[in-house]
């Protein structure tokens, strides 16, 4: 999965991130600080060539919003 | 009843040796710090070496976690969280445990000499190209002022007064008087002092421009730095970090720590740019109460100083300081106290420099000896005729030391004078 790739180096708990699935909750789970969780979502922007404003950070709690958001995006990009 | 204050942890990053052993090995045999540095070739820099620290990516590694050093560039932090640690550990004291109490009796006061001017560049590239966002979230933490005290407290989980302090070049040594005063003052049981500064062309750039970095000897860089020397003609930017733990005795005699030496007292002031100061050079006469209200402050006689560890850059202004320190302790010639010159091997280490010369101070107390002073063999007249050659030492001679006076004198005319006493019960 390429967005578990994109968190692994902001991860401070590898036994969540190994069992990542929808309901992992970033801050909780991962233990992903919410500083660091800016730099996350940068890196989601570069890796899946998408624009992510803040709108649309403000959702995004677990991997489930995160996916939710980031296939909105391809999508948009992919009609446009 | 005022805490009596002992020094019982020291780290060093210095432009020659890293680590404490390394340092005192390199102090003693008279390691010169100096190079030519590529980058300041290529940005045609009239002074083109310096003194930095080597830091291998193995040794980064076991101070830094792998996400702290993703998109870390500021060389000033490195280097001071690396001898932070290093004097905590050496005082025998434990890193901080996220599910641990904050340890309320010990602080910090640790000086930078000026921000990370490395990431601050890397920020506005961004920021005028319209990418604010791009920043991402530690440009803050790196370049905030207290970066250093930031990213030191977390790790080591003190409770205490966490700040930093810049004042110039007297940085380093005014930490280390403020930590003294919080614990005397029975404030704090222990502090970590010290100073950082950046090796960075952004940060040196500003010395160049001014003319007082010496461009005469970029083919020889060992030979620039010439504390006291008849042909000084500049001084050499440096960088690195020194950190000291200070304790109250009574707190080190209890945990049975090592004590490396005592603080008897010290003075912190400014000439107010008034008289022969100004915003860069010092008032002689704020120098003089300095040094004389240290001395009091210690409760010693000026007679009593062995060693003058001195602020002395290799501007050529190195005669007015000895003149100072001449008028202000009432001695001369062969009366004149042995003088220290640690520029000489590692340059100005800035905002570093108190820090990283007080240790070098504390090391010759502790195990009585003086160090060479280099590229002196042709001494400035003006200074010979107040002080006995042999004075100046131009190699390593052991012998036991008491009391040790090391000051720092900063641009805006701040002066800072602390003296050391070789701890004996």
């Amino acid at each position: 999965m390429k967005l578990k790739e994109v968190i692994k180096p902001y991860s401070q708990n590898p036994e969540a991130l190994e069992n990542i699935s929808a309901t992992t909750d970033f801050t909780n789970d991962l233990k992903i600080n919410s500083a660091n969780l800016v730099d996350v979502f940068l890196d989601v922007e570069e890796a899946f060539e998408i624009e992510l404003e803040n709108s649309s950070l403000e959702k995004i709690a677990n991997v489930y919003d995160a996916i939710d958001v980031i296939e909105l995006k391809l999508q948009e990009k992919n009609q446009a | 009843m005022k805490n009596r204050v002992v020094i019982t942890g020291l780290g060093v990053v210095s432009p020659n040796g890293v680590g404490l052993p390394a340092f005192k090995d390199a102090i003693k045999n008279g390691v010169s710090g100096i190079r030519l540095i590529d980058r300041l070739v290529e940005l045609k820099f009239e002074a083109q070496i310096g003194g930095i620290p080597e830091i291998t990516e193995e040794l980064k590694a076991q101070y830094f976690t792998p996400l702290e050093l993703m998109k870390f560039n500021a060389s000033g932090i490195l280097y001071g969280l690396i001898a932070g640690v290093d004097a905590w550990n050496d005082a025998g004291l434990k890193l901080g445990n996220i599910d641990e109490e904050p340890d309320w009796d010990s602080g910090m006061i640790f000086g930078i000499g000026s921000i990370a001017a490395d990431k601050l560049r890397d920020g506005i590239v961004l920021i005028d190209k319209l990418q604010v966002k791009r920043l991402g979230s530690n440009f803050v933490i790196q370049t905030m002022p207290s970066g250093i005290t930031a990213y030191l407290a977390g790790k080591l989980g003190v409770g205490n007064q966490a700040t930093t302090n810049s004042s110039a070049c007297a940085t380093g040594t005014e930490s280390i008087l403020m930590a003294y005063e919080r614990i005397k003052s029975g404030k704090a049981k222990r502090m970590l002092a010290g100073g950082c500064n950046d090796s960075s062309p952004y940060t040196w750039a500003g010395f160049d421009a001014l003319r007082v970095a010496t461009y005469k000897h970029n083919h020889e860089p060992e030979k620039a730095s010439q504390p006291m020397g008849r042909d000084a003609s500049g001084f050499v930017a440096g960088s690195g970090a020194g950190a000291l733990v200070l304790e109250t005795l009574e707190s080190a005699l209890e945990r049975g720590a090592h004590i490396y030496a005592e603080i008897l007292g010290g003075d912190m002031n400014t000439g107010g740019q008034k008289g022969d100061g100004s915003m860069t050079l010092p008032n002689s006469v704020g120098v003089q109460r300095c040094i004389k209200e240290a001395i009091k402050d210690a409760g010693i006689h000026a007679d009593d100083i062995d060693v003058i560890n001195g602020h002395l850059t290799s501007t050529g202004k190195c005669n007015l300081e000895i003149k100072n320190w001449s008028e202000a302790l009432n001695r001369k010639g062969k009366d004149f106290p042995y003088i220290t010159a640690l520029k000489s091997m590692i340059g100005h280490t800035l905002g570093a420099a108190g820090a990283i010369e007080s240790i070098a101070a504390i090391l010759q107390l502790e195990e009585g000896f003086l160090v060479p002073n280099l590229n002196c063999k042709n001494i400035d007249p003006v200074i010979l005729d107040l002080v006995d050659e042999e004075k100046i030492t131009k190699e390593y001679i052991k012998k036991d030391l008491n009391i040790i006076a090391k000051s720092s004198f900063g641009f805006g005319d701040v002066n800072a004078c602390v003296i050391y006493k070789k701890y004996t019960g």
